[in-house]
């Protein structure tokens, strides 16, 4: 069964092939099957894959499907492969994209582009597990690429409305900036090791490379770049809010389930390039903390409801930079998964709210909403309970709080990243069920013009489901330490080594950790459900502040002001080309010439005449001279 | 007989050449243009006849039949040219003819 590994990203491939060249022609059931069912496909082979794989206990698989090319030194092929950290992307793609491709049946049932939908949607699932797969960096790089043209098609999806378009274009441009990065990156590490297999890299570079070599810092730092502009990490990270202009379902897959975790993907896969340049895990750690407060910040003060999640996905994949900056690697993934649950879910459910009140976006201008969608009521506060963290029962707790012992006890912690993330925690908590208490308690503002059907239900019951029980495989030691997640990445992802004597404050940092999450939820019941008017006064008291944090810290302003502004300056004083000038102006002396001469064509018979005449006389005369 | 010499035969002959192509540069009616085409024909011929009797051969008066009947060929023709072109600008000035210009 794992010869099939091949068609796990194959199907969704031929489904958005047969879609793209057929789509028009086919009906909406047909398209909607094709779409759904490649999906529903590559996630029973990765179920089956899978099994196969852990029952033999193997630590790798590898299948090359056909070699790409060879020049000079750099022999590459489309060769997969698998092991316990690409199983978990693998399982997390296919398993939600197939949930969200279901989802997405009813969401864009009157929608035209609808095959083109599902084309572009699998299109972009092909890419995803193409990255994850890849056995050498060129194919991940193939993956990365594809999944940024994805993201583009799919962003700017109702092309017809200008914004949307703008919105893509901005997500395209600066997540390009962070893949030339990676080029740069990819080139280094090419002439460095003569070889982009990344288990080549991997074995080779401890030999290569001592603690601190400069050419590790400068790899690693570049592969940060472009692991920061895929996963909307500092300073690239203003195109994620805006991305919000595409269809829900493309939001909860791509900008919350995978393409933004491509980033958290190629700095675990290549942690031991990261092991190796201490500085720039560090500046993971600090990049992830950073962007984690900053996002926070900002969504309390949005009032769209897709902006609050695009912010909160931002801050929760800094707690994944800040895993990886802590140098816990199998905790950044598990967050990851954990993650891509409740996040797709929620945008699942926002998705939902936002189709039923007839495309209304403002949360203000929702409320009541509880009794009349009690199945998104349900599954959405499940979502947002495993955000915020809640103890115990959600998943969210287990992952987050993995996380948050690690910065405190963790080798490489220290004061500044427990800080950030702990004030982090208690934002998520009050900005989360800020968006809850404000879309379903208080008074119906819009009336429900939609009730979604079961399409819509099924997945956000299964993903809420999964935000509750899918903690339960990794307890920490006071509750009876069952680590079957990191235990299965072991070998693969070295542990966290703790500090000395800090075993003991681990059920300390717990119950801070639960009471942070439960306060924030008292919180934002307490300001935006009893005292509403309290909230209207600390907005207005502190509105210079509020406005700052609206505009993503004035991250926007700021790059309009440095790189746009400046650029349109000069294209609009180079609007007549001057580099092109000169090829003009040899066009324009030929011209010039050939209307002088165009001139002697004058048609009159006399003119002509007297050309034969005067070319007579001349001819004579140089001939009477020759023989003279 | 007083013998000319042969020269002045063939001055004159290049004076009534010239005489002709001046006249055809200059004119802008074409039926005077055919006409100052049919001077330098029969200057032509005169040539030849001159250069004929200088060397007493009977070539030089072949010669001028053949240009004299070449020259009614191309009269006949030049006429029919010349009514299409009077019954398409419906003027016989040279210079309205200057469609194929630029």
């Amino acid at each position: 069964m794992l010869n099939a590994l091949w068609l796990i990203p194959a199907l969704p491939f031929l489904g958005a092939f047969v879609l793209i060249l057929f789509g028009s022609r086919l009906s909406w059931k047909v398209a909607a099957m094709i779409g759904a069912g490649s999906v529903g496909l590559s996630a029973l082979i990765t179920v089956l894959v899978g099994i196969d794989f852990l029952s033999t206990g193997q630590t790798s698989f590898q299948y090359l499907a056909w070699r790409w090319f060879q020049v000079g030194d750099l022999d590459t092929s489309f060769s997969f492969y698998l092991d316990k950290l690409s199983l978990v992307f693998i399982f997390v793609i296919t398993f939600v994209g197939f949930l969200i491709h279901i989802y997405s049946i009813e969401f864009m049932e009157e929608d035209p582009g609808f095959s083109r939908f599902f084309a572009y949607l699998n299109l972009f699932v092909c890419s995803m597990l193409i990255l994850v797969l890849a056995e050498n960096l060129l194919l991940l790089y193939l993956g990365w690429e594809g999944v940024g043209l994805c993201s583009y098609l799919l962003i700017g999806f109702w092309y017809t409305e200008e914004k949307n378009g703008y919105a893509a274009r901005k997500a395209f441009i600066i997540t390009r900036v962070g893949d030339t990065a990676l080029a740069i990156g990819l080139f280094i590490l090419f002439t460095t090791f003569h070889t982009l297999s990344i288990q080549d890299i991997l074995s080779q570079a401890p030999q290569s490379w001592t603690v601190g070599t400069s050419m590790a810092v400068m790899v690693a730092f570049l592969l940060l770049g472009g692991a920061v502009g895929k996963s909307a990490q500092l300073p690239l990270q203003t195109w994620l809010p805006d991305a919000m202009a595409g269809p829900s379902p493309v939001s909860a897959l791509i900008h919350a389930a995978t393409m933004v975790t491509a980033g958290v993907y190629l700095i675990t896969r290549m942690h031991v390039i990261y092991e190796l340049a201490p500085l720039a895990q560090l500046w993971v750690g600090i990049i992830g903390s950073v962007t984690l407060l900053l996002a926070g910040f900002s969504a309390l003060t949005q009032f769209d409801l897709k902006r609050v999640l695009a912010y909160s996905t931002i801050s929760q994949i800094g707690y994944m930079f800040l895993a990886m900056g802590l140098g816990a690697w199998s905790s950044a993934i598990f967050h990851f998964m954990i993650h891509a649950f409740f996040k797709a879910l929620l945008f699942l459910a926002a998705g939902a709210i936002i189709m039923a009140l007839h495309h209304e976006h403002d949360m203000f201008r929702m409320g009541g909403l509880k009794k009349k969608l009690p199945v998104i009521y349900w599954t959405f506060l499940i979502g947002a309970a495993s955000l915020a963290a809640l103890p115990f029962v959600t998943a969210g707790f287990y992952s987050k709080d993995q996380i948050l012992w690690l910065a405190w006890a963790g080798e490489k912690a220290n004061v500044g990243f427990f800080l950030a993330a702990l004030v982090g925690a208690f934002v998520t908590a009050i900005y989360t069920f800020r968006m809850v208490f404000i879309t379903f308690f208080g008074e119906e503002k819009t009336h429900v013009s939609h009730v979604p059907g079961w399409r819509i239900n099924t997945p956000l019951i299964i993903l809420a489901i999964l935000s509750v029980i899918g903690g339960f495989i990794e307890l920490p030691h006071t509750l009876g330490h069952f680590a079957l997640f990191t235990d299965y990445l072991s070998p693969l992802l070295p542990s966290v080594s703790l500090r000395e004597g800090v075993e003991q404050s681990e059920w300390t940092i717990q119950i801070v950790a639960g009471l942070l999450s439960l306060g924030g939820v008292y919180i934002a019941y307490y300001v935006f459900v009893q005292n509403i008017p309290l909230s209207e006064e600390i907005k207005s008291s502190a509105y210079g502040v509020h406005q700052y944090w609206f505009y993503g810290w004035g991250f926007d302003s700021l790059y309009n002001t440095l790189l746009v502004r400046p650029f349109v300056y000069f294209s609009r004083l180079n609007k007549n080309d001057f580099i092109d000038k000169f090829y003009t102006m040899l066009v324009s002396i030929a011209e010039f010439f050939n209307s002088v001469f165009a001139k002697t064509q004058s048609g009159l018979l006399r003119w002509y005449l007297m050309g034969i005449v005067v070319g007579a006389i001349l001819i004579i005369t140089i001939s009477l001279f020759i023989q003279s | 007989m007083n013998k000319l010499p042969i020269e002045s035969g063939l001055i004159l002959a290049g004076i009534l050449f010239i005489l002709g192509l001046i006249s055809v540069m200059v004119r802008r009616n074409i039926i005077f243009m055919l006409i100052s085409v049919e001077i330098m024909l029969n200057a032509s011929g005169l040539a030849f006849i001159v250069a004929g009797s200088r060397w007493a051969q009977a070539d030089g008066q072949v010669m001028f039949i053949f240009i004299l009947t070449m020259a009614a060929a191309e009269v006949s023709v030049g006429l029919a040219l010349i009514l299409q072109i009077y019954h398409q600008l419906k003027t016989l000035d040279s210079d309205a003819a200057d469609k194929m210009n630029g």
